[in-house]
């Protein structure tokens, strides 16, 4: 049976492999300077890159942030500092269920707050929708991170006088910011892979976005047109946006692994 | 002694003090100073907070409340019979949404069924029999395997196992299990069983990762009492996985959440034919994927209306199965913690 589980952990990380390098051989052959700094060509055409895709995904990643990461900290604070009374258990409670909920029903409530009031496929309603994808992510990771901060601390800062809520931005909170930063990190990296959201928000566009309530090309939405048609050319440059997708993603995981290493060791 | 007669003095003159001042008053007085230093600025900061942890609370609601509002059209002129009729026709406008409802539900349970044996083991592995390298190193590449876009999972689905699926394992399942009607009709790569395939290699990750902190929560004498026993390690790892058995549920309706609302990576490889077939190679459609297709281009306001009942039967499917895995998780890790 031992032998068995060896064998699930094998199987289980065998996708993981065979994803990582099949999208890093057919990723890095079609990467090149163009891909960073040219529109999308035509079918036919051959070069063009996917530059408006990416400045794209990161203001749509960015507005995102603006919107998900302040109120995910500050949900988090209330979480674990004030955790004594019951909303603060009902909180928790609606988060985990808010990061249940399918992406493309979040894609269906930003269409209907604010693709509809503006009449319009816009970065705003993208961004809305990364931001409420991006809240869970942050809030419980700043859950996790205040709550290794030693109770000592705390009480240290209370007894010199210095009221509730400075012990808490200015000590705590500063105490477990690495860990915070990365866990943003980790939900930034998330959001700028989602698809589903994008679809019918930010919709996308095969050139640049001069205003913020227009449509906006990003990344995971250009690889999913790219990767359903037919052309060849095509395929390559989904392959490019895919592998620059997985190293950012593997490269903030490994990242997030070294600033959380030391302190969960601890405990 | 000089100092000593100091000191009686200095007690005697306070003598006077100690018998006019009333202690309570003081203690009242200091309470009111903490507690209006208190008012000002840490009472601010706690509301503060309550109001963005309140913005979570109320998104939640508002998602409800939206797609509520805009299924009106498709709800009233349906009613009951949209979740049990079969007919999607744009052209003559009649909507039903069974078979985007089967295509989820069974590529959901397809998947549950190759990911829960597999996950764990996996957690097995991380908790009983892993040395602290491995541990680390499989656990990291776990998580890396849960951070992959659903894109990519899609993507590769396309080109590396719907392909795979056709050439090798469809066929070798229809030579040997082809009586078997679920493994009939023609080997197309696309479809039920290459979606639930994909699907359970996405959702392996969150299953292998709350199993294994279960396993964690399970206490330490439990397992020495079974070794004291004279069980065997497999016998002691059993003991372990009964008593975490709610906790495991827990963590499979978790991972069965993932899966019912996974959107592109369904889509990519469903083959996105909204039919019911017996054959799990057949092509399929599911709730996500119908949304995820048509959405951007319905033809009228029934029809997005239609397809916003289907979000809102996925939402309150997706919100049904998370609460329920989240008690059940709460409360094994409430019991093992006051055991």
């Amino acid at each position: 049976m031992l032998t068995l589980c060896i064998l699930a952990a094998m199987l289980a990380i065998l996708p993981l492999v065979y994803i990582f390098f099949y999208t890093t051989i057919q990723g890095a052959s079609s990467l090149n300077l163009a891909f960073f700094t040219e529109l999308p060509k035509p079918v036919g055409e051959t070069g063009g890159g996917m530059a408006n895709a990416i400045v794209g995904t990161l203001i749509l990643v960015g507005l995102g942030s603006v919107f998900g990461v302040p109120v995910g900290i500050l949900a988090g604070i209330y979480v674990t500092e004030y955790s004594k009374s019951f909303f603060a258990n009902v909180v928790k409670f609606v988060t985990d269920v808010l990061s249940g909920i399918p992406s493309i029903i979040i894609g269906i409530f930003a269409y209907g707050l604010i693709v509809i009031p503006m009449q319009r496929f816009s970065a705003y309603a993208g961004g809305f929708a990364l931001g409420l994808l991006m809240i869970p992510t942050v809030t419980r990771i700043t859950e996790e991170m205040l709550k290794l901060v030693p109770h000592t601390i705390r009480e240290a800062a209370l007894a010199l006088g210095i009221p509730r809520w400075k012990t808490t931005l200015r000590i705590v909170l500063r105490t477990a910011s690495g860990g915070i930063v990365t866990g943003i990190l980790l939900a930034v990296a998330r959001a700028a892979g989602e698809t589903a959201p994008l679809l019918f928000t930010s919709f996308g566009n095969s050139f640049w976005s001069s205003t913020l309530d227009s449509p906006m090309a990003s990344i995971p939405v250009q690889i999913f047109n790219y990767a359903i048609s037919p052309y060849d050319e095509w395929h390559g440059k989904a392959w490019a946006g895919a592998f620059v997708l997985i190293s950012l993603v593997f490269i903030v995981s490994l990242l997030v692994r070294l600033a959380t290493r030391n302190k969960y060791s601890q405990n | 002694m000089i100092r000593f007669y100091n000191f009686l003095i200095q007690i005697i003159f306070h003598i006077p003090y100690f018998c006019f001042i009333n202690i309570e008053t003081e203690i009242e007085n200091n309470k009111k100073i903490i507690k209006s230093s208190r008012k000002i600025s840490d009472i601010l900061f706690e509301n503060i907070t309550l109001i963005f942890a309140l913005v979570i609370i109320a998104s939640v609601l508002l998602i409800f409340y939206e797609m509520f509002k805009d299924s009106a059209v498709s709800r009233e002129k349906f009613g009951f019979g949209f979740i049990t009729s079969m007919k999607w026709d744009s052209v003559r406008e009649e909507y039903g949404a069974l078979t985007f409802i089967y295509g989820t539900v069974v590529s959901s349970l397809l998947a549950l069924i190759i990911a829960l044996p597999v996950s764990i083991g996996v957690a097995v592995f991380l908790t009983e029999i892993a040395n602290s390298f491995l541990k680390t190193t499989v656990s990291f590449l776990i998580e890396i395997l849960a951070a992959i876009p659903s894109i990519i999972y899609g993507f590769w689905g396309i080109f590396v196992l719907a392909p795979f699926m056709r050439s090798t394992v469809q066929p070798a399942l229809q030579e040997s299990l082809g009586f078997l009607p679920i493994f009939g009709g023609t080997a197309a790569g696309f479809g039920l069983l290459t979606a639930g395939i994909i699907l359970a290699i996405m959702i392996t990750p969150i299953i292998t990762a709350i199993t294994r902190d279960v396993l964690k929560a399970i206490p330490v004498s439990q397992r020495e009492a079974a070794y004291a026993l004279g069980s065997t390690k497999w016998e002691a790892i059993k003991m372990a996985l009964l008593n975490a058995k709610s906790g495991i549920l827990g963590a499979t309706v978790l991972g069965l959440g993932r899966a019912v609302g996974e959107t592109m990576a369904v889509t990519m490889v469903i083959g996105n034919k909204a039919q019911i077939k017996e054959s799990f190679f057949e092509p399929a459609y599911s709730m996500a994927s119908v949304i995820a297709n048509e959405f951007a281009e319905a033809s009228g306001s029934l029809h997005i209306s239609a397809l916003i009942e289907v979000g809102l039967i996925l939402f309150g499917v997706t919100f049904i199965i998370n609460s329920m895995a989240r008690l059940l998780i709460y409360s094994f890790t409430r019991k093992t913690q006051a055991r």
